[in-house]
Parts: C-alpha cells; structure tokens; sequence
C-alpha cells in the first residue's frame, strides 16, 4: 500500500468515526428534546439526522465491497416501513410497537449470527471478550423477538396467538430449567467460543424463552411487558456494539435499554407490582383470589338525564380507559367537551398511569382528536381536583378507578395508586357490559350511592349523550 | 523490545473500554429520560425504538462486506429489519408528535 492509499483510507476511516460521534450527540440531543411538548418534534429530527448521518458514515467504510445487498435490503425495508409509519391508526400504537421491538432485535440477532459465522469460517480464535457480547447480542436479540412476537399477537388479537393469560402447573419450574439451560450454554461458549452447536442451540432456547416469558401474560400487564421489551432490544443493540466494536450502537442502545427500564419501573410502580418481579418476567401471576365481595346494586341512567346533568356541569373530568381505544370515541369524546365548554364548563383529562395498553398511549389518542394537551392531567396532578368536580366521566377504565385500591387489603390490586373518582359530586360510567375489569375483580365505585351507569359501545353512547346536550 | 500482546488480554481491555461508555451513555439516558414526562411516554417508546436501529450500521457492513455467502445473506435480512424500523420509527414518532398541540389563545 502507497503513502497515499494509506492516508485516503485513514482519512475514510476518520469520516466514519465523526459521523457517529455526532450521530450519538445527535441522539442524545434528540432524547433531551422529549423533556418537553414543545419541542419534542425538533429533537427528533436531530435524531433522524444523526441517523442518517451514521448510515452514510458506514456506506463509506472501506470494509463494505459490495453494495447490490445493502441497496435491496434499505429498498425493502423502506418499502414495509413507509406504511408502517403513516398508515398504523394511533389506536394500533401498542402493537406497533411490540413489532418494531421484534424487527431491531431480529436485526440485532442476525448481525451476531453472521459475525459469529464469519469468525468460525476465519479459522481464527474468538477472543473470549468478544464471544462473551456475541452470546448476550444473539441473547438478548432472540429472546426479544419472539417474547415481541406473542406481544404483537395478543394486541393484534390474531387468533393462533392466545390472549388470555397462559399457564400450567409447574411451569415456573420449566422456565427456571429453561433459563438454566441457557446461561449454561453461554458460559460454556465463553470458555469453548468454537463450540458451533452449542451456539445454535442457544440462540433456539433463547427464541423459547422470549415465547415462554411474555405467553402467561395477560392485556392489562402488557404496558410493563412492552417496556421491558424496549429494554431488552436496547441491549441487544448495545451488545451488538460490544460485539463488532462500535461505539455508536454501544451509546444508541444504552440510551434505549435505560429508557425501557425506566418505564418498567414506572409501570410497574403504577400497577403496584414489585421492582423484582418485573425484573423477571414473572407478572401476570393468576390471582386466585379476587377480594371482598361488593353489596348493593348498580344504578343506571338514561341517556337523557345524563345530557341533562352534564349540560349543567361546571366542572367535568373525563377518565378515559382502554375501552375509549376500543370503541374509538376519542373524537366524540371532544365533542362532548365541547358541548360543555360551550355552556361555560370546563374539562379536563385524567391520565392515569397505565391506562391503555402501553405507557402514555391515552394522551396520543387525545391529542389525536385535538385535544389541548395542557388538559392531560398526570394522576397526582388531577387527584385534588376531584372533590370539587361535578361530573367524573369514566369511559372504559376499571381497576384503576377502583376504591379497593385504597382500603380491602384482600384485593389483588390493594396498594396501587388511583385516581380519587369516588371523590367527586357524580360519577356516570360507561362501560360496555356488566363484566368486571381486566383484573376480574368488582368494582365498588360501580356501587357507589352517587355513580349511575351507562351501559353499551362508548362511542354510541357518547354520540347520543352530545345530539342530547345540543337539545338542552 | 517488543511485548507479544495476547489478542484475548488486548480483546479484555478494549471490553472494558466499551463498558466504560455503555455506562455513561447509560447514565446521560437515565438523566435525560426521567424527565421525560407521561404525556410523551409513547413517543419516547417509539423514539428509543427507531434511534435503536443504529443496528443498520451493523447490518450494513455484515451485507456489504462479502465474507461469506450466509453472513451476506443474513446480513441483507437485518438490513431490512433494522430499515423498517429507522424509516416507520422515525415517521410515526413524527406523526404523533406533529399531534401534541398547545391550548390555542382565546378567541
């Protein structure tokens, strides 16, 4: 090699490793954006740049010979993602993005299977070091892929995928040998890293772990299972990073793996769940027993009163619940505010926690059907304002507007912080049937002396409540 | 004098180097993403998702780089995963962000 070539390919090197130094500051700049409404959007596309900035970064690699494969694949995948990106209703958001967790930890998982290949097809040793991060990449990566997988099926609701929760007995036991397994297999690689099958085998036991953790998990429990998810695609990538040696992917996936664990963490405080039990997959324990028995009766009113009370209200704060994506009446749900916005009224959102089937999906459907997000409240925020409200609105939330919570240490969800409903005037809820929540247990807020129902699809019943204001 | 330098013992000390920023990146995301308020926890979700496909850069060199036929192969696959997600990550984050409006003034 020539003086010259020498330079050009210190200079081609040198490029890449500035472009990823940005694109990790970009990224970061991008995250710190996040911190506020206002300008979350430019932080994103700092990121967005950044992102683009490394993939150019990399094309000019002096490794990369050939570039047939690199344009179909960026062709292929630009294809699905299009759609994926502009077509998905903000109702589908959780299954989203249960299946983008699945595509970057498929991506993380194939990367360590070829480097892997490579490697052994090189004849040469693999240092221990870098075995080591290979078997926490293809890890990490295979257990998220299909863990993201029954995720997606169960959200999506496809029919080979169960929704309720699976369990069988001993199957602690079997998952505790599973895991065993695993971890033997990968300490046995990071002594013997030319042990071909046993790589193989651990990259297929990992695909059956990531099915067995997320399978006995029910709908309510998915917002901490899709945060942990993040996480684990996050280190996957990082590990990736250890794995190939760069720094870029260490940094970008440290930064996704920390903001999974986070949400985990808050996720599960809302749920009332402990730190370890998240930290090992195992929620979504059946419950056998479901607390007091509840006394009295639920009260229904029509349609008519109902309008006629909240066309009079002065204060109004509307709990909106998973049944609210179901039915879709995040857009009625406006007009009715506006109805009583009209009247001099005032509205507002409580938010809580985990209401929806992932953290803050409730204010993206919100602020879909243009609502203020200033009205957004956060439970502790909104909590106060109960006692001096007229109307609290329920639409499709349960257990976290349950009383329980607060008082029968016999119920599942005793402890778990909800927002104060019973606290306010009147209480209309509608819900679809007379079915208990998600967790299966009553709810005595239902009872309560100064709750009134309204059964059937919240969406009609909202549609009927605002013809009925506009009458008043 | 030259010292041989095992290539396991330089592969430890390069390890150790990497771990020192994964966990300082980690800290700056803990920092930062704690103050992300729940009104955009979606977003972050799906924002962390799409900055997560820097996996592309690996997947680009595995399918560019022509070391075997698989590694091509499998590499050309990632890249269509890790694309998906860099493409619909960063335009569905958009999309909600573009959603998230102030209160407008009174009229």
């Amino acid at each position: 090699m020539t003086d010259a070539v020498a330079g050009f390919s210190l200079a081609r090197e040198a490029v890449t490793l500035v472009t990823y130094l940005i694109a990790s500051v970009l990224f970061i700049l991008g995250l710190k954006g996040l911190t506020k409404a206002d300008t979350a959007r430019r932080g994103m596309q700092y990121a967005a740049i950044g992102m683009l900035l490394a993939i150019i970064g990399t094309l000019i690699k002096q490794d990369i010979v050939s570039y047939a494969w690199i344009a179909g694949g960026l062709l292929i995948g630009s294809i699905i993602g299009w759609p994926l990106g502009t077509q998905v209703p903000m109702t589908a958001m959780p299954q989203r993005v249960a299946i983008s967790h699945m595509f970057g930890a498929l991506a993380a998982t194939l990367v360590g299977i070829a480097e892997y290949h490579t490697h052994i097809l090189g004849g040469e040793a693999i240092p221990r070091p870098i075995m080591a991060a290979l078997g926490f990449e293809v890890l990490f990566g295979a257990l998220t892929v299909t863990g993201s997988f029954v995720a997606f099926g169960k959200l999506q609701e496809l029919k080979w995928v169960p929704g309720r929760p699976v369990t069988y007995k001993g199957q602690n036991f079997v998952n505790a040998i599973v895991f065993a397994s695993a971890v033997a297999m990968f300490l046995y690689l990071v002594w013997r890293p030319d042990a071909q099958t046993v790589f193989y085998a651990m990259v297929a036991v990992a695909f059956v772990i990531g099915a067995s953790l997320v399978l006995p998990i029910g709908g309510g429990d998915m917002p901490v299972v899709i945060s942990l998810l993040n996480s684990y695609a996050g280190l996957a990538a990082s590990a990736t990073g250890f794995a190939i040696d760069n720094s870029l992917l260490i940094i970008a996936g440290a930064l996704d793996g920390a903001s999974g664990f986070i949400l985990s963490i808050i996720m599960s405080k809302a749920m009332n769940r402990s730190f370890g039990n998240v930290l090992f997959g195992a929620f979504g324990a059946p419950v056998a027993q479901s607390g007091a028995a509840v006394e009295g009766e639920m009260k229904e009113l029509s349609v008519e009163d109902a309008a006629m009370q909240l066309a009079y209200a002065q204060r109004v704060i509307v709990v909106p619940g998973y049944g609210l994506a179901v039915a879709q009446a995040q857009q009625v749900v406006r007009e009715l505010a506006h109805e009583v916005e009209r009247r001099g009224g005032e509205v507002k959102y409580a938010i809580h926690p985990v209401a929806g089937r992932m953290p803050g999906h409730m204010n993206v459907l919100l602020a879909e059907a243009n609502i203020a997000y200033e009205k957004l409240l956060e439970m502790d925020e909104v909590n106060p304002d109960f006692p001096t409200t007229d109307v609290a609105l329920v639409i499709g939330a349960n257990d976290v507007v349950n009383p329980a919570a607060r008082k029968d240490k016999s119920s599942p969800i005793y402890g778990m912080p909800i927002l104060d409903v019973d606290k306010a005037k009147s209480i209309f809820v509608l819900k679809r049937g007379k079915g208990k929540g998600f967790a299966g247990i009553e709810n005595e807020l239902f009872f309560d002396e100064k709750t009134r129902m309204l059964y059937g699809d919240a969406k009609a019943t909202l549609t009927r409540l605002v013809a009925e204001m506009k009458q008043v | 004098m030259h010292e041989i330098i095992d290539p396991e013992r330089l592969a430890l000390l390069n390890q150790f180097l990497k771990f020192f920023i994964f966990i300082l990146a980690g800290f700056v995301g803990f920092l930062v993403i704690t103050r992300v308020p729940p009104l955009l926890h979606t977003p972050l979700m799906s924002a962390t998702n799409a900055i997560s496909a820097i996996s592309i850069v690996g997947a680009l060199v595995a399918a560019g780089r022509e070391a075997n036929r698989l590694a091509t192969i499998l590499g050309f696959v990632a890249v269509i995963c890790a694309t998906i997600n860099v493409v619909g990550g960063f335009i569905i984050t958009d999309r909600m962000l573009r959603m998230f409006k102030r209160q407008e003034g009174p009229k």
